[in-house]
Formats: structure tokens, sequence, C-alpha cells
């Protein structure tokens, strides 16, 4: 048996670390900080759980920062980001959420992230970002750099933690502390107190999160993170979920991981985000990176994300390599591994264009071994966002 | 009959001049959720501490080495359809393949029960 032994070193801490301990996590390092990867209920459960009921995931390494226009306007500030991300920035209304990327010269992905408008009353000319993890340090340079005069952003990973709340109990669970929550529909959010006992906590939360279910994701002050995840984790129907469970979740979910199905090599059409891209920014300028976003999608050749279902039990993994069925390389997994929910292998990679059509057979080299697969539409599991009555 | 155990986690039970393999508790529980276990073909030979089958966990994939050197008799088939039988019996049911000993010289080198459990516990 192949075995990695973690070793404790300088990592960073999120402000729920200790707690994460306290209830068994195994911890390993993820983008700088020490990460629970799963808790004593293991994957397999945490990610049946999060379908069934609610988990409950600390996603505090991730980087939450502002972007606000020295004029006071809403205007300025979302067309200074409108040049650094294909989303309509300018359209958003308060309360009102959207996910972009990050682009470099070449359209290659820097980054993939929320942006917001505040919809609290005085503050509705402000951007709230969610970034990852991995890449906050080089995004918020990259803001820095390319914010024009007049436009400042403002870094908030000394202040706020992350909590995400996902699964079909999410809604019932948070509501209970605050109703208004539950009026809140699919990329919208607010900023309301939480009732923690008699103490209230004022968060911002969006009904979004990275699992394909409906749920929150809620900004709090460090010093109420721990409160507050008690306060969650009281309720029977909120486990607390590790990073392992939340790769098969959002695998099943169809969503790309930074890093593995996207980085600076891929475009946000290669990576089969088209959909965040609007029609009027398909135009080849208006941003950093605009021109591949129109070349890839005139140019029918590039290769595409897709997903691929392995027939059998064995699980393709990442940088497995894919053949058409005479034996010709067309593309590689870049995640791969065991759905829980669909009860057997799932896998996303790039395969050039002609191959990508739904129910194209195809071949995983595993191991050397050749082991027969299928281009699937994704998500392998259903989405089951709240959009409204 | 008698258990021995590698540093890489695997066990072995000899019976005669053959042997059971597997994988420890200690290593079943470390993987977690095991979904898939490629097993090799019966006739296959290895020598000590070639990868003898692969095991997959919800995360990730692991090799299992041959405690020593032999061809394969056996192998269980039936965690084709059951992988969890790993997590639920490691030094049961849940064991790989059966193999003849090529050389039972080789089993020399490897931890009792006593020792291995000694050794887990200093990880």
């Amino acid at each position: 048996m192949a075995g990695k032994l973690a070793c404790m070193t300088d990592f960073l801490k999120t402000q729920l670390h200790a707690k994460h301990v306290a209830l068994g996590a195994k911890m390993v390092e993820f983008a700088g900080y020490d990460m629970p990867v799963q808790y004593p209920l293991g994957v397999m459960g945490e990610h049946q759980h999060t379908r069934e009921k609610c988990g409950l995931f600390d996603v505090s390494h991730m980087g939450q920062c502002f972007i606000a226009a020295d004029d006071g306007t809403f205007e300025t500030a979302a067309r200074a980001l409108e040049a650094l991300v294909p989303a309509d920035i300018s359209s958003l209304e308060p309360g009102q959420q959207r996910y972009s990327q990050f682009l470099n010269a070449d359209g290659g992905i820097l980054d993939d992230l929320m942006i917001s408008r505040l919809g609290f009353e005085g503050h509705t000319h402000k951007l709230y970002l969610v970034v990852n993890a991995g890449c906050k340090l080089a995004d918020y340079a990259h803001l820095e750099a390319n914010l024009p005069a007049g436009v400042s952003l403002d870094i908030k990973d000394d202040m706020l933690s992350l909590l995400a709340l996902q699964g079909p109990k999410a809604v019932s669970v948070l509501s209970a502390l605050c109703p208004a929550v539950a009026d809140l529909t699919f990329m919208t959010h607010t900023d309301v107190p939480l009732m923690l006992g008699s103490d209230p906590t004022f968060v911002h939360v969006s009904r979004s999160g990275y699992t394909g279910e409906d749920g929150f994701e809620i900004s709090v002050k460090h010093d109420d993170a721990v409160r507050l995840t008690e306060a969650l984790l009281a309720h029977d129907d909120v486990e607390m979920i590790g990073l392992g469970a939340r790769d098969s979740l959002r695998l099943e979910a169809g969503l790309c991981l930074y890093g593995h199905d996207i980085d600076a090599t891929t475009s946000p059409i290669e990576a089969g985000l088209f959909w965040s891209v609007p029609k009027h920014r398909r135009t080849g300028t208006g941003y950093l990176g605009a021109a591949r976003i129109a070349a890839d999608i005139a140019d029918k050749s590039t290769r595409r994300l897709v997903g691929i279902k392995p027939e059998g039990r064995a699980p393709a993994r990442e940088h497995t390599p894919v053949q058409d069925l005479d034996g010709n390389v067309i593309g590689e997994i870049t995640s791969g591994g065991f759905g829980p929910t669909v009860g057997g292998p799932v896998a996303m990679g790039y395969v050039a264009r002609k191959f990508t059509k739904a129910g194209t057979p195809v071949m995983l080299m595993v191991r050397g071994k050749a082991r027969p697969a299928t281009i699937q539409k994704m998500p392998f599991a259903p989405h089951n966002y709240f959009r409204g009555e | 009959m008698t258990m021995k155990y590698t540093e890489d986690h695997e066990w072995i039970k000899v019976e005669g001049d053959s042997a059971t393999i597997g994988i420890s508790p200690y290593a079943a529980n470390a993987l977690g959720d095991v979904v898939f276990v490629e097993l090799p073909d019966i006739g296959t030979e290895f020598d000590k501490g070639d990868e003898a089958a692969v095991i997959e966990s919800v995360k990730a994939a692991s090799e299992v080495y041959a405690p020593v050197g032999g061809e394969v008799i056996a192998v269980n088939a039936a965690l084709e359809d059951a992988p969890e039988t790993v997590n639920a019996s490691a030094d049961g049911d849940g064991w790989f393949i059966k193999i003849k000993i090529k050389d039972a010289d080789e089993l020399d080198g490897l931890m009792d029960a006593d020792a291995y459990k000694a050794f887990c516990a200093e990880l």
C-alpha cells in the first residue's frame, strides 16, 4: 500500500480549525491552509448526507474582497471590473450575483469567481467578489495592477469567514435563524441578522454554492464564525462536510474545479462556460482576453470540456488519456472519481470537438488498459437550485 | 497459520506453501470508502514488492504491493460487485488474492501482529 502521511507545518488555519480537529476531521494541506478533507462520517456518507439533508462546509480559505469607486457610483466600479471579466457587470441589480472568470491577455482563465452587487442600503455601489483560495493572492495582484485610478480593492480575508450550507434542508435550517433567507432565489443575496440565541450576528447570505444543491453561502465575521457553526450544527439535519465530498459533489454537478478542469491554458469557451459570456461580449473586444473568446466561438476545431461516463466500476482519474475507438488520443480526463449519487464512476475532460456529442463512445486508458466510456451531458446528478415558486 | 504485515500495510496469511493477501484494517480506514478493486489475472507472477492490485477509494487510487513473490492462484471476485467489503472486513472477507509462495525466506523480514501494531502506533 502506498500511503502518504501528512505533516503538520506552518499551514494557514481558518477560524474553525480547532473545531474541525475536535470533530475528528482528517486534515490535509489545501491552497496553503490546513483543511478538513473528511470527518468520521467519511466522504461517501458526507456526500449522501448533503444530497439528502444538509451539509455545512468551511470555505473560509476562499478569498473575499470588495471593489468600489471613489466617485461613489456603481457604474464606475462595474465598468472597471468589466474590463477584466467576460460577464456583464453593469446590468447587475442590487442583490444579484453572477459567475465569471478573470482572463489573461490570451483568454486563458486566471481564476473563476462569484461577483455580487451589494443590496444593502447605502452600499449598492459596491461589488463583492469570492475567489478561489489557491488563486486569491494572484487575483488581488491582478486587480491592483489593472483597476483604474479611482477604483479600489478592499481585501477582507483578515475579517471574514465563509460557510456554505448546502442541500435540500438548508433553507429550513437557515430560515430558522432568519426567515428572510427563504425568499432568496438562486444567485441572489442579502445582508441580514441571524439570531444565534438572543444575540444576532450580521451576515451576508447568498443563495448559491458549488454542490448542485439548493443552499447558501454565508459570509460571517471571524469572531462569529465558530458561534454560527455551532448553531447550525446543533440542527439534526446538519453535518460538517470536508473537501473530499465537496469535490465529488461538484463533479457530479458538472462544475469546474480551478487548477484541474480550468487553468491559464483553457478558455471559457473550451471549458463549456459559453453561457457565462453574454451575447454582446462575444465580439472580440471590451475586456482582457476577449479576442480568444470570439476566436474560440468561431473556430469549431477547438477542444471542449465534456462529461464522460466510464462503463463498469473503475474510476478514471485526472490525466487519464481519452482515445477514440481507433486508439487515437483525442483528449484527457481533468477530474474523475466515484460519484456516490450516480452510484458509479464519473469524469470530465477535454476532447477534440468532433467527439463532444452526447452518446459518443470513447476509450479511457486506465493503467494501460483501454476501458469503454461514453460522452455524457452534464450534470451527472440533477441540479436542485431554487429559482422561485 | 500466521499473519504477517508489511510497512505498506498489506497482510499475508500463510497456509503451507500458499498465502492469502489483503490490506490491514488500519489501511482500509485510512483510505476511506473503497469503490473499486482491480485484481490481477490468475497465473500472474510477482516478485516481492511488485504492484499486485489497485484499490480505488472515493478520492484516490492506491497500489497494493506483493509482500512476497509468487504466482496468483485465486482472486476475490466478490470484490468486483462489493468493493465495500474491504472496509467492512479488511482482514477477512475483504482479502484480495491467494498466491503460491515462490520463496518462503522472503517472509522473514515481515512484521508479526505485535510489531505491526507498534509500527502503526508510531504513524
